[in-house]
């Protein structure tokens, strides 16, 4: 069974579609979206439907910043380019779209493995996991083998021995990395909505259960498309600039 | 002997020993106890198997033990990565949860540890294990991983006479995680074997094994280490420092060209080491082509100058590799095959300037300039004669004046001294019946990347003659480039 991972969705529609469709292709059994399902992007409506969809067939789906803020309002915490974003992004979701938003879980536990938007500490404060400091906090929060999560628009890939040595990976695309029982590991599959690492192709991961493989992936889409959408909904420019350079 | 049902249910694996089925494989028998792991002869008892496999237990002492309970881990992780006849095929593992383990093939013979007691060896053997391990590196380093622990007992043989790798508890692959990277506050290694920049905590260079080669190469020439066998972190620090004593200094029969090979590999500058295991062992497959500098020279070891020299060379190489897939990307092979005895000057003209442009655009390249004299596929005794003896020599001439412009552009680009230029170019004339099959062949064994070349200009001659170019480019296993002169008629 391969586990595809999305994370920071972001309402884009383009992106969304291309990944789901080479997760697809690499024969994907089940889906974890980890939160940031909306702001930022065009199609909210579309994306929540989309992964409610999903959660009826069985995915998993945990809260993000973004999709909180929309329902509660956003937190103080909240940079005020997404702060913009967020009444609009209200105004274009239906009540059952809110709903489903507002039902979602902070996190999740499935066997030895954990999902969540942020971090295991403290997962609905929203604080980054940025270094080792921040990864070492999380995974000692948890029993969980393996955490999933989002939240950081980079892929990264951290792990932890039961002698306290923790390790920080920048993951090559297409390359399966077998995560040894061994020690605890950290899953930042990068963002599939507005990816930020100057690669503008649309993140995700896939986890291999039976043989606790993971792969990270980058799928080019249309992104001037989705630019494009974001400039006609008189979203800020800048949110459509930031999808061409991926930054 | 029965399987303690009960241990099993708690999760305690049951002691080894013959008869254990772990898994579906059955221990047969206890081969080897190394310091950090035991290897079974083991039978997969589901038959799909057949050839000898052997499983590889990490010895557990006492409680914790990072060092190898990592190196298992890393070794899990990288062997199952690996592919080809260098390394053992991977065939299962066994999580820490449980038993762990690793089966892989069973690789007969002994490794060459044995020969270490023999050494001094004759120099021919020197050179064929030299060969043969260079080419085993090259391969581990373009599946994009530093071995880092080459040594001896680490190098085994197969029946084809192809070298082995195995043990890749400290290795390094640059695609994945680097579970050793944090681990341990001393250089990894085996002391006399380690490299300078391993010292220094650099994990990611592929010249590093070439290092350790050469220490081995050393050893197996004069009988004695070049470096001792240090039990301190000060005593490894001292390779950064002092030179090792000129094999010839220990052994009056050891040839110039073998000396300047060894202590190349044990340039204290990674950048001063030959650039890849292909470009090792393709010197010491033509030690006619070795250029001879001071390292060739029968000089005293040490001195305070030399020992400065090498200082000084130690401080430039503070961190600056790039990783297994680039280092060895960078240091590409390319063969010029050049029918200077027949071809029209445009076409010699257009390949000077392609292989010029493949050479430049790549620092670290080496390049191999080659042509075929066509032999009849009978009589090949007359190639004995005087008349053969001055028809390779003028083409060997020819094939020199082809190449001087591209000589003359890489010495004018490079701030590399004429003599370390001249060692990046080689001429080979080379006699066979059958050119394009002699250029895939010898491509092959040289580990050649690129080849470039010229097709027939005229397609009637194409037709008739059939194309050599098309042949190679059909058979052989790297890039090839084919080039043209510009049509003039255009």
């Amino acid at each position: 069974m391969k586990l595809a991972l999305l994370t920071d969705l972001h309402a884009n529609r383009d992106a969304v579609e291309a990944v789901v469709a080479h997760a697809a292709a690499q024969g994907a059994g089940r889906y974890a979206f980890l939160g940031d399902f909306v702001g930022y992007g065009a199609e909210p409506g579309w994306v929540v439907d989309f992964v409610a969809e999903h959660v009826r067939r069985g995915a998993v789906a945990v809260l993000g910043n973004h999709d909180s803020a929309v329902v509660r309002g956003p937190a103080p915490t909240m940079v005020a380019q997404a702060r913009e974003v967020v009444a609009w992004t209200r105004s274009r979701l239906t009540d059952a779209q809110l709903a489903f938003l507002a039902a979602l879980p902070p996190s999740v536990v499935e066997d030895d493995r954990l999902y969540v938007h942020a971090n295991a500490y403290a997962p609905t404060d929203w604080g980054y996991i940025v270094t080792r400091i921040e990864a070492i906090r999380s995974l000692h929060a948890t029993e969980a083998r393996v955490t999933f999560c989002g939240h950081v628009h980079e892929p990264r890939l951290f792990h932890l021995t039961a002698t306290g040595k923790a390790g920080e990976f920048m993951p090559v695309p297409d390359v399966p990395i077998p995560l040894s029982g061994q020690r605890q590991w950290l899953v930042i599959p990068g963002s599939a909505g507005q990816p930020r690492d100057g690669n503008p192709a649309a993140c995700y991961a896939m986890f291999d259960l039976p043989t606790r493989t993971l792969t990270y992936h980058r799928v080019p889409y249309d992104n001037e498309a989705a630019a494009a959408k974001i400039r006609a909904a008189g979203l800020p420019p800048r949110l459509a600039e930031r999808l061409l350079d991926g930054d | 002997m029965a399987i303690d049902a009960a241990a099993l249910a708690a999760g305690v694996p049951p002691p080894l020993a013959q008869g254990v089925v772990i898994d579906g494989f059955r221990l047969d028998e206890p081969l080897h106890q190394g310091g950090m792991a035991t290897l079974w002869r083991v039978t997969r008892l589901d038959g799909s198997d057949p050839l000898p496999i052997i499983m590889k237990v990490p010895r557990i002492k006492g409680g914790d033990d990072p060092t190898t309970v990592v190196g298992f881990e890393v070794e899990q992780m990288i062997l199952p990565a690996l592919a080809g006849p260098h390394v053992p095929r991977y065939i299962a593992k066994g999580d820490f949860t449980g038993q762990p383990y690793i089966v892989m093939e069973r690789i007969g013979g002994d490794s060459l540890r044995a020969r270490l007691d023999r050494a001094p060896l004759p120099v021919d053997e020197v050179v064929d294990i030299g060969w043969k391990v260079a080419t085993a590196l090259h391969d581990l380093h373009r599946q994009h991983v530093v071995h880092l622990d080459v040594k001896p007992s680490n190098i085994l043989f197969r029946q084809s006479g192809d070298a082995v790798l195995v043990d890749f508890g400290l290795s390094r692959h640059d695609r994945l995680p680097d579970l050793l990277e944090e681990e341990f506050e001393l250089p990894m290694g085996t002391a006399p074997y380690m490299s300078p920049e391993q010292v220094q905590f650099v994990r990611n260079d592929p010249r590093s094994d070439l290092f350790s080669l050469g220490v081995m190469l050393y050893h197996f020439t004069t009988g004695q280490r070049p470096f001792g066998n240090p039990s301190s972190v000060r005593g490894l620090r001292k390779r950064l420092f002092h030179d090792p004593a000129p094999p010839r200094a220990l052994r009056a029969d050891c040839p110039p060209w073998l000396q300047e090979i060894v202590l190349r590999c044990l340039e204290v500058d990674p950048a001063r080491r030959h650039q890849s295991g292909a470009q090792l062992a393709f010197e010491l497959q033509n030690p006619e082509q070795v250029v001879l500098t001071q390292r060739a020279e029968n000089r005293p070891a040490g001195g305070i100058g030399r020992s400065m020299k090498r200082w000084f060379a130690a401080m430039g190489a503070e961190p600056k590799a790039s990783g297994a897939t680039v280092q060895t990307a960078r240091s590409p092979i390319v063969l010029a095959a050049v029918d200077v005895a027949s071809a029209e000057p445009p076409l010699l003209e257009a390949i000077q300037v392609a292989v010029q442009r493949v050479v430049q655009t790549e620092p670290g390249a080496r390049l191999a300039c080659l042509a075929v004299m066509k032999t009849n596929y009978i009589g090949m005794d007359e190639l004995m004669d005087a008349d053969g003896r001055s028809r390779h020599v003028n083409l060997l001439v020819q094939l020199k004046h082809w190449a001087r412009p591209v000589v003359q552009a890489l010495t004018a680009a490079k701030t590399l001294a004429p003599h370390e230029q001249d060692a990046r170019i080689t001429f080979h004339v080379i006699e066979a019946p059958d050119p394009a099959a002699a250029i895939v062949e010898y491509a092959r064994k040289n580990q050649v990347d690129h080849i470039v070349m010229g097709a027939r200009s005229s397609s009637m001659l194409r037709r008739y003659l059939g194309s050599v170019s098309a042949q190679v480019v059909a058979e052989s296993d790297c890039t090839v480039t084919v080039v043209r002169a510009p049509d003039a008629a255009h």
